[in-house]
């Protein structure tokens, strides 16, 4: 099974998108691409030092060769999200855009009011919009509408490692939006809620914490890989329909001790 | 006259463009962008962009996201 696929003009060579913040070290972060080769990497922006302390980053970054997915991360307004995504694009060179609008600090839930003003805003200035939003249909058909051809629903909130919180919301989007590119976006815990996803037919899953917090982070980073990779030549596959009764795998025709039921 | 670079204030010379001002304070040839109250300036922009009072400049660089 070839790992390639395309998104818009960009050909990836994985369905994993790795986040590149809270490893424990940059030298854990490079050993965990190693390990996972995701197709894209997401990086974000900050207040830049006159020491040029982002700058050893970025050049540790660069040398990967692999897609970036700058993002909005931190962003409380369409306006702050869209100057954001700006000086992204000059930086990274990079029409993509991970946009991020939070409305709520608890959950770090997205704001759906301003991913939607912002989207209609960035699309207007030619980005590649991959908006991370929450599982709802109807702010699903609103980002379609301005436009997005991607969609990023959240699993569950931002480093909770809770997995898919609601799978019927995710699978009624995979129903509606066929045509669309479906990744699942942050609360992944486990390799086995990555599977998950693909298992329902997403196309890809974008995740952090779940590998830069785990005690050995190139070594689930692996995992993931592998898991992403199994839930997709599952979901290709057809998995089969659920039953309550066992059905035997075995034939039982010509099963030796078989004692034919004497008729009376 | 007083400016907000990266949130805090700095004391600079009128008539400095954005250019001037990124060489003064350590940012020349590093990969930053920039927006200037809160409105984002293309690198070609920035010769032309004269800086006044009070004004508010950000300046950033990549940093590790997910």
């Amino acid at each position: 099974m070839s790992k390639e696929w395309n998104i818009g003009d960009s050909a990836l060579s994985s369905r994993l998108f790795l986040g590149t913040a809270a490893y424990p070290s940059l030298d854990m972060l490079q050993k965990s691409i190693d390990a996972s080769k995701p197709g894209l990497v997401t990086v974000s922006l900050r207040r830049e030092n006159a020491a040029g302390s982002g700058q050893g980053f970025w050049n540790i970054i660069k040398q990967f060769n692999i897609p970036i997915l700058p993002n909005t991360a931190g962003c409380y307004s369409a306006k702050e999200a869209v100057t954001t995504a700006e000086m992204a694009r000059e930086i990274f060179d990079t029409n993509r855009i991970k946009l991020e609008v939070i409305g709520d600090d608890y959950t770090l839930q997205p704001d759906p009011y301003g991913l939607l003003d912002a989207t209609e805003q960035l699309i207007a200035k030619g980005f590649e919009v991959y908006p991370y939003m929450t599982d709802d249909l109807v702010l699903a058909q609103r980002l379609v509408d301005l436009g997005c051809n991607i969609l990023m629903p959240w699993g569950a909130p931002i480093g909770s490692g809770r997995g898919l919180n609601n799978i019927y919301a995710l699978k009624q989007l995979r129903t509606r939006f066929p045509d669309k590119i479906l990744v699942v976006d942050a609360g992944l815990g486990a390799p086995s809620h990555a599977a998950a996803a693909m298992e329902i037919g997403y196309d890809a899953c974008l995740l952090n914490t779940a590998v830069a917090k785990a005690g050995n982070p190139a070594l689930m980073a692996k995992g993931f890989a592998k898991a992403i990779d199994a839930g997709r030549a599952a979901y290709l596959a057809g998995i089969i329909t659920a039953q309550d009764q066992a059905t035997p795998s075995t034939p039982l025709l010509d099963k030796p001790f078989w004692h034919q039921e004497k008729k009376a | 006259m007083k400016i907000i670079l990266n949130g805090e204030a700095f004391k600079i010379s009128e008539n400095t463009n954005i250019n001037a001002l990124l060489s003064s304070h350590g940012y020349k040839d590093k990969t930053v962008a920039v927006a200037l109250n809160g409105n984002f300036i293309p690198k070609l922009s920035y010769e032309a962009h004269i800086i006044k009072a009070n004004d508010e400049i950000e300046i950033v660089a990549p940093m590790q996201g997910g």
